[in-house]
């Protein structure tokens, strides 16, 4: 095994879930915004999440700077394949940002801006699942391949919706935290609504997989890695029952770190079945790595820089901890 | 067929960075001038230099939110239009570009939130603190996206196996010695942009009677800032000259408009080029003068245009009018300095009215210097996208005519609305309302709560 290039799939990995929680709350209370009907409510809404959108998509940047210089062949097979979801995704984070920047300033058409942040909230989402199902599914390299159909399918409009629904998880989750008395209850119920939706998407999920690809049957299946695998199932049935207590006796946190836990062990599910490739079940990690000398300079820069950097992301989250207030400047 | 994809992707990535440029550049410069303002205000404790600190963080703030979500369509156009460029030298840019965001992207991410709402929530040092690593982290991705382009102008220190780029000395690729006056030259073109936006809009205030104690400070800070810059830009502008007469002769050639190789070339005052004969019309010229800029020699030998076939030849007209607007531009910078130097010995800067109405007009005078320096820097750089080694048209990735089409339409006008229109619309607001009167009592100032810390401990 290439150690180096091992490596490397964990830090994007890494790279990829910070982005997928961290990223996947503020999209999520993007997308519940638009319901709340008292204009307060929403400005607090939209307050929780100003002083870290930023943050929260520069893992998204990190990522793909990662991906394109540990594994440019991945990414410039990726890229072109998924030229319109990605050009979705990068349109619609490029409405919501701009949108949660004019909202501040605007007056009269707020409620315009509101919608913008609905929508590019909902298509980032969208676009992301559709990319998600693709992966999960495995890609067509072949010249002759059709490209749309390998994103637009079935199974990544499944993928899409339940993306949907988990980022709405998250962030509700983030809300119950950040939020008290009406607006709080809101959040608890929005949650407890959402999570089985959650459990429906599960297990269509896993249902589904298996008979996408033989080799991912063969994965999972087998007796070998079955008592192994079968923890992961068990794990989130687990966290989804501590889910469900959780919100029943109203705690805060716990809630938030359960989700977290589901996403992870999802997470984890998808790299089971993925592994060793990095574009699914066409180019592995070790054939699509840069040069050694590449990846090398790269992971002494992972590793000064991520500690200090986990940590000031930390503490520029503490500083902004407590219930939210309006914001404004 | 590939050849359309090609020129509309090139088309395409010009017009995204064309946009994107604008607003780093004009968030490096504001930064500065935000952390010279806090530095001064942390020094007197005056409450002006306050107001002037936060009412440019709100143009900052709108300004880097355009930034960050135009530099995020920049980063996957890479991918999605560049793929074969991507393959053969993703190895060497990428490690910059993930530097890049390990250096300066997380950085100026973590601590914008601070510097823009937490005002209340921190002290005035550690305030402090977040403005400067906000500046420091701009400044740093101003530096590795310029040795990312450097690379490409000038590479060095790389090894070539079958096609792919490797890179065989670290240490040239990141400290390229053509990067440095090229950095140098971005991060000054950046000052000049902002700072002429700051005496445009202080001179516009002055003009109105409004705001005044702000904006005397601000135009007479920027005035002498500026003055400070202006020659030095054109003292760096010179020494990137030689570095690209040394790397990239015929970059030079088509800048001077110069087609024979040649001795003691003239420098080319006004002329038409003319690609097709190979010729200059209507030529204004001064002997010696090419020679003596580029290569600091009195018959210092220029190579021409015409010494390879004129397909392998930039294309003429935008970099020799590019080139000739950036000095001209930067010339004409430089006197205005003069000018307020001038003015403000007569103590009469602040009310000379056809000074202050040329002020207001100079605006865009930065920008379109660093429009044009742009233009030249890379339109020279062709039919290279990788000077020397890799052709722009093979770098294009192998995707369908309709998917170019189809994301260039949709990124044009989603521009053109988002940064054409409603970006200037606020910030039109933003200035209009101008900043809050000093007088006022500090207490009114902002609503910039967060509840207080003691409803909850934890994160
Ligand atoms: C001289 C400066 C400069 C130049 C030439 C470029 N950029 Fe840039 N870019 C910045 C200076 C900058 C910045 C000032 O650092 C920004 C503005 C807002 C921010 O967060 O960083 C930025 C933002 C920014 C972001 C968003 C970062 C985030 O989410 O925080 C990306 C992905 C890129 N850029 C990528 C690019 C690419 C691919 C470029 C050219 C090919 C490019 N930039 C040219
Ligand atoms: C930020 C200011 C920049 C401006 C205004 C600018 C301008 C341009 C223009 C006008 C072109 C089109 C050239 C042509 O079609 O003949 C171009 C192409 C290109 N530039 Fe830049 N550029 C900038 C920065 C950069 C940087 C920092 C990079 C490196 C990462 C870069 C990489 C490229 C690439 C990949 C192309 C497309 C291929 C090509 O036509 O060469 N540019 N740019
Ligand atoms: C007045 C004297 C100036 C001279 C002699 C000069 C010279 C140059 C040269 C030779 C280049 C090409 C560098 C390359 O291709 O590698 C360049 C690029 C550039 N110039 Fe200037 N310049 C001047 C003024 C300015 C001013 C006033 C600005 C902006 C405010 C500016 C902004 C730029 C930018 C943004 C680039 C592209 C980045 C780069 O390649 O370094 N220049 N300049």
């Amino acid at each position: 095994m290439d150690i180096l290039a091992f490596s490397w799939c964990g830090i994007i990995a890494f790279g990829v879930i910070m982005y997928v929680i961290l990223g996947g709350f503020d999209l999520g209370i993007g997308i519940m915004s638009i319901f709340f009907k008292n204009e307060k409510e929403r400005d607090l809404l939209v307050s929780a999440i100003l002083p870290v959108w930023d943050g929260n998509q520069t893992w998204l940047v990190f990522g793909g700077a990662a991906l394109y210089g540990a594994f440019p062949l991945a990414f410039s097979a990726i890229l072109p394949l998924m030229y319109i979801p990605i050009l979705i995704m990068v349109i619609a984070l490029l409405f919501r940002g701009v949108s949660f920047e004019f909202r501040l300033k605007a007056i009269k058409t707020k409620r315009f801006w509101e919608i913008c942040i609905f929508l590019g909230s909902v298509f980032a989402t969208v676009a992301q699942g559709l990319i998600l199902g693709t992966f999960v599914q495995g890609f067509n390299l072949s010249p002759n391949a059709g490209t749309i159909a390998q994103w637009f399918n079935p199974f990544g409009i499944a993928c899409a919706l339940a993306l949907i629904c988990g980022y709405v998880l998250l962030g509700a989750n983030f809300l119950i935290i950040k939020t008290t008395g009406k607006l709080q209850e809101k959040n608890y119920e929005i949650s407890s609504k959402v999570q089985y939706l959650i459990v429906a998407g599960f297990i269509m999920v896993s249902v589904w997989s298996p008979f996408l690809d033989p080799s991912i049957m063969q994965r999972w299946f087998n007796r070998a890695n079955m008592p192994y695998l079968a923890m992961l199932p068990a794990m989130t049935l687990f966290l989804l029952m501590a889910h469900r207590f959780a919100l029943k006796r109203k705690y805060e946190y716990l809630p938030f770190w359960s989700a977290i836990g589901m996403f992870l062990m999802c997470y984890l599910g998808f790299i089971i079945s993925s592994y060793p490739y990095i574009v699914p079940r066409e180019i592995t990690y070790s054939a699509a790595a840069a040069d050694r000398s590449s990846l090398l300079f790269m992971l002494v820069g992972v590793c000064i820089m991520m500690p200090p950097l986990l940590y000031y992301t930390y503490y520029s989250y503490k500083i902004f901890r407590g219930k939210v207030t309006q914001i404004g400047y | 067929m590939l050849i359309d994809t090609a020129l509309l992707s090139r088309i395409q990535f010009a017009f995204t960075i064309s946009f994107h440029i604008l607003f780093p550049a004009f968030s490096i410069g504001l930064a500065l001038f935000i952390v010279s303002m806090e530095t001064v205000w942390l020094k007197t404790k005056n409450q002006l230099y306050l107001t002037i600190c936060k009412f440019w963080t709100k143009v900052f703030a709108l300004t880097f939110g355009m930034g960050v979500v135009s530099g995020v369509v920049m980063e996957f156009q890479l991918g999605t239009n560049w793929a074969g460029f991507t393959a053969a030298i993703g190895g060497v840019l990428g490690p910059l570009f993930t530097y890049e965001v390990m250096t300066a992207f997380f950085i100026e991410a973590g601590f914008l939130g601070v510097m823009l709402f937490g005002w209340d929530r921190v002290g005035p040092k550690l305030h402090y603190l977040a403005t400067l690593l906000v500046v420091i982290g701009t400044t740093l991705s101003a530096y590795w996206i310029m040795s990312a382009n450097t690379w490409m102008q000038h590479p060095i220190g790389y090894k070539e196996v079958g096609g792919i780029f490797k890179v065989a000395d670290w240490m040239q690729v990141v400290f390229n010695p053509a990067t440095f006056p090229r950095f140098i030259h971005m991060l000054l073109a950046s000052y000049i942009s902002a700072g002429f936006v700051i005496c445009s809009v202080s001179a516009y205030y002055l003009l109105k009677n409004k705001f005044t104690s702000f904006a005397k400070t601000c135009f007479s800070f920027t005035w002498l800032l500026l003055l400070i810059l202006l020659p030095l830009q054109i003292f760096v502008g010179d020494v990137s000259g030689v570095q690209v007469h040394e790397n990239q002769p015929l970059k030079t050639a088509a800048m001077e408009g110069i087609w024979e190789t040649q001795a003691g070339a003239p420098l080319i005052l006004f002329a038409i080029p003319d690609q097709k004969n190979q010729i200059n019309h209507w030529e204004i010229s001064i002997p010696h003068g090419a020679a003596l800029f580029n290569t600091h020699q009195w018959n210092g030998v220029l190579t021409g245009l015409k010494s390879v076939p004129i397909q392998d030849q930039p294309e003429v007209i935008p970099v020799f009018f590019g080139f000739r607007i950036m000095v001209g531009a930067g010339i004409l910078m430089f006197l205005f300095t003069l000018v307020a130097l001038y003015l403000r010995f007569k103590n009469c800067l602040y009310n000379t009215r056809w000074f202050l109405i040329s002020s207001v007009l100079s605006a865009p005078l930065g920008f379109i210097a660093l429009w044009c320096g742009w233009i030249t820097a890379e339109i020279g750089r062709q039919p290279w996208i990788v000077y020397g080694l890799i052709k722009t048209v093979n770098a294009v990735s192998n995707v369908s005519m309709r998917d170019v089409v189809i994301s260039f339409a949709l990124i044009f006008i989603v521009y053109g609305i988002i940064f054409g229109y409603f970006y200037f619309y606020f910030l039109h607001k933003t200035l209009h309302k101008g900043p809050p009167d000093i007088n006022e009592r500090e207490g009114s100032r902002q609503p910039f709560q967060y509840m207080p810390t003691s409803f909850s401990e934890h994160l």
